[in-house]
């Protein structure tokens, strides 16, 4: 198979400089909706700013670059284990050109590898076959520390919040993450939530579901309304940009449901920032592209 | 808009009031969870003994910090390799982290600021008011944007933390940053948090 290190440094490169159109727009919608002259405009503003600049000079949009998150789909026959030699080796490139931060530290020495080397879980790659005549599709999540920090698992029912094994249950706490939250995930970001699952799957589920554009509809009705009402009662609450206060908390909401355990009932929220960076590239015969 | 160059005078920190927006120039500190840690455990809990590196690294950083700021922000940095360091992406950290230690590092240093993302509570903020010290709120994410106000990289101290964790020691100009919490114990972070609870109980209530 051919070598691809290349390209999927320059997937590394795009995802981590160049903010996808759909959230900078919804970004500057957000902007026309706070009051002029406000602590909530001014951080729009300068968010827009930094987003444009990032673009020009090819710099990282914010040099908190996360855990790298990769998401292959790869024709039948090929090699996984090759596939991820040359994510590695293009992590490692693109750490050196200052396009990720050496994020990867060692937990029990406390030592930083210097070059985002890591281990079985860093970065993270997840595979999926698919059709031989398909094409390879590799994506890129960049999500980082901070709004990692600020994402939760809640078991349902919840007595405190009178919170039941229903959607009206999946609301609440929901609501209640979003509130806890504040800006320290850097506001407006996107809740990305998975019902149900074990604790490991209902996580992973939670990020996935951050792949799609803002505003993608849910194919299941019930939940696209509960999406909906969920965006629109969170900007209720008036947190705003950066938490100064305002009217846009979040820009988005995802939810998907996954199967479980009669015992367990998980609701998993991942909360993703305003520089909500994700890249794809395909590969189709020696022909690559980048969306 | 207002300008203040570092070290900062406490009647300079005493007339920042919640929602000022001020341009800040002069030398400061990046530092983080390691930081503070460090500082923690061998300087003010004594539950370590500091190495003659760690005296040494504390003496250098003293005269910077006294009326002077850290910066919460674990930067991307080129030239890691020849010595010749440039930020290029350079976003605040969220603050929250360092609670524990803050004032207590305020007290230390007499420090006279921190710079983050976030806010922090009720303990950061009495060591607000007793230094007195303000709490300095920057764009989070706006990376590429904040480098570009850092105008020379002038030493590195405890790179064996990580880029990212390192003490930098930064001349900055017209670095823009929003007071979030003042000296007189005024909090926006409470202000916002308080409404925004009281509305998620009238949704919980529906």
């Amino acid at each position: 198979m051919q070598n691809l290190t290349k390209e999927i440094l320059e997937l590394i490169r795009r995802t981590s400089t160049d903010l996808p159109a759909d959230v900078e727009a919804k970004l500057r919608t957000a902007y026309t909706d706070e009051e002029n002259g406000s602590a909530a405009q001014g951080a729009l503003d300068t968010i827009l700013k930094n987003v444009e600049l990032a673009r020009s000079n090819s710099t990282p949009i914010c040099q908190d670059t996360g855990t790298p998150l990769f998401y292959v789909h790869y024709p039948e026959g090929l090699s996984t284990r090759k596939l991820k030699k040359m994510i590695v080796d293009a992590v490692t490139e693109a750490t050196k050109l200052t396009y990720l931060r050496p994020n990867s530290v060692n937990a029990v020495t406390g030592a930083n590898t210097g070059d985002n080397s890591g281990d079985d879980h860093y970065p993270t790659i997840h595979f999926e076959e698919v059709d031989e005549n398909l094409p390879l599709t590799i994506e890129l999540m960049l999500k980082g520390g901070g709004c990692e920090n600020v994402g939760v698992q809640y078991k349902l029912p919840n007595v405190a919040m009178h919170a039941g094994r229903d959607l009206a249950g999946v609301r609440k706490v929901v609501l209640d993450a979003a509130q806890k939250a504040q800006g320290k995930g850097c506001a407006p970001g996107i809740l990305g939530v998975a019902v149900g699952g074990d604790r490991g799957s209902s996580y992973l589920a939670s990020k996935e579901v951050l792949l799609t554009k803002i505003g993608t509809e849910n194919p299941d009705s019930e939940l696209n309304a509960l999406e909906n009402q969920i965006t629109e009662e969170v900007n209720q609450m008036g947190i705003g940009p950066m938490g100064f206060g305002g009217k846009t908390t979040i820009l988005d909401t995802k939810i998907k449901g996954l199967h479980r355990v009669p015992a367990c009932y998980f609701v998993s929220v991942s909360y993703m920032c305003w520089a909500y960076r994700r890249r794809k590239m395909t590969v189709k015969g020696a022909e690559v592209s980048y969306d | 808009m207002k300008k203040l160059t570092l070290p900062i005078s406490d009647e300079d920190i005493r007339a920042l009031k919640v929602g000022e927006t001020v341009l800040l120039s002069g030398v400061m500190m990046t530092g983080r969870d390691a930081v503070h840690k460090w500082l923690n455990d061998a300087f003010i809990a004594k539950t370590v003994e500091p190495t003659e590196d760690d005296i040494a690294v504390f003496e250098a950083i003293k005269p910077i910090l006294d009326g002077g700021i850290i910066y919460h922000c674990g930067p991307i940095v080129s030239g890691v390799d020849t010595g010749d360091y440039k930020f290029v992406a350079a976003g605040p950290t969220t603050s929250i982290r360092e609670e524990p230690y803050q004032a207590l590092v305020m007290k230390l240093f007499n420090l006279k600021g921190v710079i983050g993302k976030g806010g922090m509570e009720a303990k950061t903020l009495q060591g607000c008011m007793d230094t007195p010290a303000v709490y300095f709120h920057a764009i989070g994410g706006a990376a590429s944007l904040i480098a570009q106000s850092v105008q020379e990289v002038i030493t590195v101290h405890k790179l064996d933390f990580g880029v990212p964790e390192a003490m930098w020691v930064i001349d900055v100009k017209d670095f823009p940053v929003v007071v979030t919490m003042d000296s007189h114990g005024r909090s926006q972070h409470v202000t916002v948090y308080e409404k925004s609870k009281k509305v998620l109980d009238e949704l919980m209530a529906k």
